[in-house]
């Protein structure tokens, strides 16, 4: 579905962001990139809808180079969730989800419906929300819409950067679970960036560890706990260090942990 | 003869004059928002241009207006007519805040606003009309609400160079020093000036989307 092959990134030339990446994702599957901050993991996934374009090598999406594809059809064709939402502060919460819809001609009616199923999907009372703004909305909520808008006209494909790392940690908890069920119904490919341990092995089907730009390797759940190699171990210690009490509370483990 | 009688008694002269005005400053604001807005969206997306457009405007505005009509008056075809002479100076003026204040509004836009609607799939011109541009609408606004307040004041200048408009009123009042000829030209003008104020500034609370977040 998804291809990284021989990618680097430097964008002055010297110090590569990225360097070497070779990674692919199948359909279906949510890879989570996961690393500490700077490491290169929303450069990665922004090479994905050609947000950033590799200095060397190629990403594939379905096959084809995305230098083949017109950009603007293949980033309708991948949802994309940031952590700060980037919903449009101008519209309502209906609009927002319609905006692709509405610029892709869907009939009114059609896109109204669409609204209230997808406003359903991830738990949000279409009769309630649909006509308020995004500023009168929860960090949740907000980040359910910004689901939502993704969601909007059903790409195959996800891409999601840090998109539960602004919640509180109940909130996040909630999402995250919600999100793991609304994905068994779904079936999307998912890239999911975090550099929350917990949260990689909650919501990853397999999970590719970032350090320094470099890819250290791609785990399964089982393989990454059962891993020995040094920089898996850090997080791992965190999540020991952490405990049982870890589920809910692992905000900051990615980050502070990988020094211990 | 008390003052207003005298406003009586050149009512109809001062309905015509303050109608030249209002032509005078509308039509030159129109241009300066037909030049001044794509300006400012240029140089939100040619970084290079930004000094030489701004600094361009800038310097306009230092130009002492009375200068400013004289320079204008040798050119060929600006210069054959007063009117056009003083659209052309008073669009000149009113440039600056309408491209910096669109300049501003836009790079104001929060740019993980802008990124997630790029990562939607918006072209660049529905990332401008759908997002930039309302957004920046505010800002825009209070940029043509100054602009055109100055421009109501400049305007009275024009009449040095026979432009007609409410200053046609303060010369002839100052020539004749008599300060009921220069109030009827000054408190229409005052007047004119105000009410675009509060129109535009109606018109920012109203027509705005509420962007405040």
């Amino acid at each position: 579905m998804i291809e990284f092959r021989n990618v680097c990134y430097s964008p002055d030339g010297k110090s590569g962001v990225l360097s070497n990446l070779n990674l692919s994702v199948a359909a279906g599957e949510t890879l989570v990139l996961l690393g500490r901050s700077g490491c290169g993991k929303t450069t990665t996934l922004k090479m994905i809808n050609r947000l950033i374009d590799p200095t060397e090598g190629e990403v594939l999406v379905e096959g084809r180079s995305v230098l083949d594809w017109d950009p603007i059809r293949l980033r309708r064709g991948i949802g994309y969730v940031i952590q700060e939402v980037g919903l449009l502060p101008h519209l309502t919460i209906e609009r927002n989800i319609g905006l692709l819809p509405r610029l892709e001609g869907w009939p009114p009616e059609r896109t109204r419906q669409r609204v209230e199923e997808l406003l359903r999907m991830v738990a949000l009372d279409p009769a309630t929300f649909r006509r308020r703004y995004p500023r009168e909305l929860s960090g949740g909520q907000r980040q359910r819409v910004g689901v939502a808008r993704a969601l909007a006209a059903d790409p195959p494909i996800l891409l999601m950067d840090e998109p539960f790392g602004a919640l509180d940690p109940l909130t996040r908890a909630e999402i995250q679970k919600e999100f793991l069920a609304l994905q068994q119904r779904l079936r999307k490919t998912i890239v999911f960036v975090t550099h929350d341990i917990h949260e990689a092995l909650t919501v990853g089907t397999r999970i590719a560890l970032l350090e320094a730009g470099q890819l250290v390797g791609t785990y399964s759940r089982a393989e990454f706990l059962n891993s020995t190699d040094p920089t898996v171990n850090a997080y791992l210690s965190v999540l020991h260090a952490a405990g049982p009490a870890a589920c809910a509370e692992s905000n900051t483990a990615g980050t502070k942990g990988s020094g211990s | 003869m008390s003052l207003l009688e005298f406003f009586y008694g050149n009512r109809a002269e001062i309905w015509t004059l303050t109608l030249e005005h209002c032509w005078l400053v509308g039509f030159s604001m129109l241009l300066a928002v037909a030049i001044g807005v794509p300006l400012g969206i240029l140089i939100t997306r040619r970084a290079s241009l930004n000094k030489p457009i701004l600094g361009g405007a800038n310097v306009i505005q230092t130009i002492p207006s009375l200068a400013l009509f004289g320079f204008l008056m040798p050119l060929p075809w600006l210069g054959a007519r007063a009117d056009r002479l003083a659209i052309a100076a008073l669009t000149g003026y009113a440039l600056l805040p309408v491209i910096r204040n669109t300049y501003t509004g836009i790079m104001g836009v929060d740019p993980a606003v802008r990124e997630a609607a790029r990562g939607v799939g918006l072209t660049d011109w529905q990332l401008l009309w759908h997002v930039e541009l309302p957004l920046a609408l505010g800002v825009i606004l209070a940029g043509i609400r100054v602009a055109t307040v100055i421009t109501v004041g400049v305007a009275t200048i024009a009449a040095a160079i026979g432009s007609g408009g409410l200053g046609e009123f303060i010369f002839r009042g100052l020539a004749m020093v008599d300060n009921r000829v220069i109030l009827a030209g000054a408190i229409p003008a005052a007047v004119m000036a105000l009410l675009a104020d509060f129109l535009l500034g109606w018109a920012g609370r109203h027509l705005v989307p509420s962007a405040e977040s």
